[in-house]
C-alpha cells in the first residue's frame, strides 16, 4: 500500500532525511527553512538521533563537520544569508572530504535581502560558494516530491564521493503543501564507518585524520587534481535532466526548480496557442547537464534558448557555455522576491516570436 | 632496571615542530599521559588554528583539524553522534578568546561532555606575534608594538573567570608551566579534566598559561620567569569552577 501523506516541501526534506538515514542536524533559525530544524527537533530523537540547534550557522556547519568526519550522517539546513555565514564551514568540508548534506531555502538578496523566493544564490552553490576550488552535488528540485526523492538518496551519493551534497530549493518550495509518497526507512543498523572516518577507535588501526591543510604545494595540488577528477566522474554519472516538448520546439525554454513548473504551464499554454516552444529543465545544477544543451543547440529546429530565472541571470551562464555560441541565449527573470506567472513567460515568448 | 619514565602511548613518533622554551610540548605530553591513564577505546582529539595546528599529527588518536576558532564545535558534533568516545579540543588564546569566543561560551553553556585544554600565551604565535585577545597592558606585539594600550585595545579577557559565570560548566581551573611544582599541578588538572568526561560530567576547561619565548623576544628561561612573575599576576591560578565540590 502506499503511503501518501500531505507535507510542506520543508518537512519532506526533513522526513526524506530521516529515511535516508539522517542520524544528526546540526541548525540555526532563519525564514523561510524553520520547519526543517523544528520537524527535526521531534523526529530526529525518535531514530535515537542528535538534534541541536546550535549558536550561530557558523557552529551549525562545524558541527557537521565534527559529526560528518567521524562517518555519521549529519546535516544542516539554513536560507540565504545563512548559507554566506556557513561557506567558511562548506570550503573546509570540500577540502576535508567530508560527505554531509546542506539545504538552502534560497530567499531574495543580497543582504538581509527579502524572505520571499529567488534563485539569487545559484552562483554560489555551484561556482563554489566559500574559498578554494571546489564544487558540491547540487540538486535543483522542482516539487515536494523530488525534495523527497532526491534528499532520500542524498546521503548515499555524498558518502559515495565524500562530497557534500546541496539541496538548492526557496522559500516557495518550503512552503508548499503537495501530497508526497514517503519511502521506507533505509536499514542503518548495519551501517559499518568507512575506513576514512575519526570515529575514535584506538587499536588495531592508524590513526585517522580529518583535515583540509596541506603546507606542500605539490601535495595539495594532487589534492585539487583529486577533488576535480570527483567532478568529473559526477559529471559522467550523476547528470540529471528534464527535457519537455524539445522535439520539434523552435523556442526551448530553460529554468530549474519550482521555476520550472510556471515555465511548463507556459510552454502548455503556447503549444495550446499553436506556438512550437519546449522546456529543458536541470535536475543537477553542478554537474550541470551540458550535454543535454548541446543537443538541443544542436537541433535544426531550435531557433532560440531563454534562460528563465528568479534572479539577475546567473544559470543563463551555464546555459551560455553549454550551447557556446549556437544559438541565440535571451534572459527573462523577476527578483526581489516577486515571481512571475506563467502568463508573464507567454508574454515575453510571443515578443520573440514577432 | 625499573622504568621510571617512559612517552606517553598517545604521543606519535613525529618530533614536535615548536621552538626551544614553548610549553606546548609540556603540554601535549601531558594531555597524552591523562588520556593514557583512562584506557579508553575511543578517543577523538580536535587540533585548532594556530601553533598547534599540526597536534594531529602529534597525538595518537583519531583527530580532526577545525578551522580557526570552531574547535568546540566541531568536538560537539563528534560528542553528541560519538558518546562513547573521551573528545578533546586544543586550542590557543586566538582562537579560543578572539575568532571563537561564541563556540567556546556556547559549548560551555549547553554542558558539552568534552575537555577543552586552552593555551593562553598571550601572543598569536603561529602568525608571527601579533596582539591576542589576552594580551597583557602594556604588553608589545608586532600589532600593538608600544605596548597594548587600554584606550585603542580595550583589555584583555579573562577567559577562566568568565566561563565560570555559566551554569554549564563542571570544572574550570587555571595552571601554569613555568616550573616543575606548577607543572605537577596542571598535570593534575588536566588528569581531572579528562576524568570528569570519563565520567559523565560535562563540560571541563584548563586554561594552561604558557611561554613563547619567540614572539615575546626572550630567551627560554626568562620567558618562563615572565609566566611566573608578569602572567600570573594579570591571570591568577587556581580553580574557578568545579560541581563536585560545590555539591559537598
Amino acid at each position: 500500500m502506499e503511503d501518501k501523506v500531505l507535507m510542506k516541501g520543508n518537512e519532506a526534506i526533513a522526513e526524506a532525511a530521516i529515511r535516508g538515514g539522517c542520524r544528526a542536524f546540526f541548525g540555526y533559525p532563519i525564514t523561510p527553512q524553520n520547519e526543517i530544524p523544528e520537524y527535526m527537533s521531534v523526529r530526529m530523537p525518535e531514530v535515537g538521533g542528535v538534534f541541536i540547534q546550535s549558536e550561530s550557522e557558523v557552529a551549525a556547519i562545524n558541527m557537521v563537520y565534527g559529526a560528518g568526519g567521524t562517518g555519521v550522517r549529519a546535516m544542516t539546513s539554513s536560507s540565504s544569508p545563512g548559507i554566506s555565514l556557513k561557506q567558511e564551514g562548506i570550503s573546509y568540508i570540500c577540502g576535508a572530504e567530508i560527505p554531509c548534506v546542506i539545504v538552502n531555502m534560497v530567499r531574495s538578496g543580497p543582504g538581509l535581502g527579502g524572505i520571499q523566493p529567488a534563485q539569487c544564490d545559484y552562483f554560489q552553490a555551484v561556482k563554489g560558494g566559500g574559498h578554494g576550488d571546489y564544487k558540491m552535488l547540487v540538486y535543483g528540485p522542482n516539487s515536494v516530491q523530488e525534495c523527497m526523492d532526491l534528499m532520500y538518496n542524498a546521503f548515499d551519493k555524498a558518502f559515495e564521493y565524500r562530497i557534500p551534497v546541496m539541496i538548492l530549493g526557496d522559500g516557495m518550495l518550503g512552503q508548499i503543501m503537495e501530497p508526497v509518497t514517503l519511502p521506507p526507512m533505509k536499514d542503518m543498523s548495519k551501517d559499518i564507518r568507512p575506513d576514512w572516518a575519526t570515529d575514535g577507535t584506538r587499536f588495531g588501526k592508524q590513526h585517522r585524520v580529518i583535515n583540509s591543510l596541506y603546507i606542500q604545494p605539490d601535495e595539495l595540488e594532487a589534492v585539487n587534481h583529486k577533488l576535480f577528477a570527483k567532478y568529473d566522474l559526477m559529471a559522467e554519472k550523476e547528470t540529471m535532466c528534464e527535457e519537455y516538448l524539445c522535439e520539434d520546439a523552435e523556442i526551448v525554454l530553460t529554468a530549474y526548480g519550482t521555476v520550472a513548473r510556471i515555465v511548463k504551464s507556459a510552454v502548455d499554454m503556447l503549444r495550446e496557442q499553436g506556438h512550437k516552444v519546449g522546456m529543458i529543465r536541470p535536475i543537477t545544477l553542478f554537474p550541470f547537464p551540458t550535454a543535454n544543451y548541446e543537443k538541443i543547440a544542436n537541433m535544426s529546429n531550435v531557433k532560440e534558448i531563454m534562460s528563465i530565472e528568479l534572479s539577475m541571470g546567473q544559470m543563463i551562464e551555464d546555459v551560455k557555455l553549454s550551447v557556446n555560441g549556437k544559438k541565440p541565449v535571451k534572459f527573462y527573470g523577476r527578483c526581489g522576491g516577486n515571481v512571475m506567472t506563467a502568463e508573464d513567460i507567454v508574454a515575453e515568448v510571443l515578443k520573440e516570436e514577432k | 632496571m625499573k622504568k621510571v619514565f617512559e612517552k606517553p602511548k598517545m604521543l606519535t613518533d613525529v618530533p614536535f615542530h615548536y621552538c626551544p622554551g614553548c610549553s606546548h610540548g609540556i603540554v601535549h605530553r601531558m594531555v597524552a599521559s591523562a588520556i593514557d591513564k583512562l584506557n579508553a577505546e575511543k578517543v577523538i582529539g580536535v587540533a585548532p588554528v594556530g601553533c598547534a595546528v599540526f597536534a594531529y599529527d602529534y597525538f595518537n588518536c583519531d583527530m580532526q583539524e577545525a578551522a580557526h576558532g570552531r574547535a568546540p564545535a566541531v568536538a560537539t558534533g563528534i560528542k553528541r553522534t560519538n558518546p562513547d568516545a573521551i573528545v578533546f579540543a586544543y586550542q590557543g588564546d586566538g582562537d579560543l578568546a578572539s575568532i571563537g569566543m561564541a563556540e567556546i561560551v556556547h559549548a560551555a553553556a549547553r554542558s558539552e561532555n568534552i575537555t577543552v585544554i586552552f593555551i593562553n600565551n598571550a601572543i598569536y604565535g603561529m602568525t608571527g606575534g601579533q596582539m591576542a585577545p589576552t594580551t597583557m597592558i602594556g604588553q608589545k606585539a608586532t600589532t600593538c608594538q608600544q605596548g597594548r594600550s587600554v584606550e585603542l585595545n580595550g583589555y584583555p579577557i579573562h577567559v577562566s573567570e568568565m566561563l565560570a559565570q555559566l551554569q554549564g560548566p563542571c570544572y574550570i581551573e587555571r595552571v601554569s608551566t613555568h616550573d616543575v611544582k606548577h607543572v605537577k599541578q596542571a598535570e593534575k588538572a588536566i588528569d581531572r579534566a579528562f576524568r570528569n568526561q570519563a565520567e559523565g560530567k560535562g563540560f571541563s576547561l584548563v586554561e594552561v598559561l604558557s611561554s613563547c619565548p619567540t614572539n615575546w623576544g626572550k630567551n627560554p628561561l626568562d620567558a618562563m620567569k615572565w609566566v611566573e612573575e608578569e602572567m600570573c599576576k594579570i591571570y591568577p591560578l587556581g580553580v574557578f569552577k568545579d560541581t563536585a565540590k560545590e555539591e559537598k
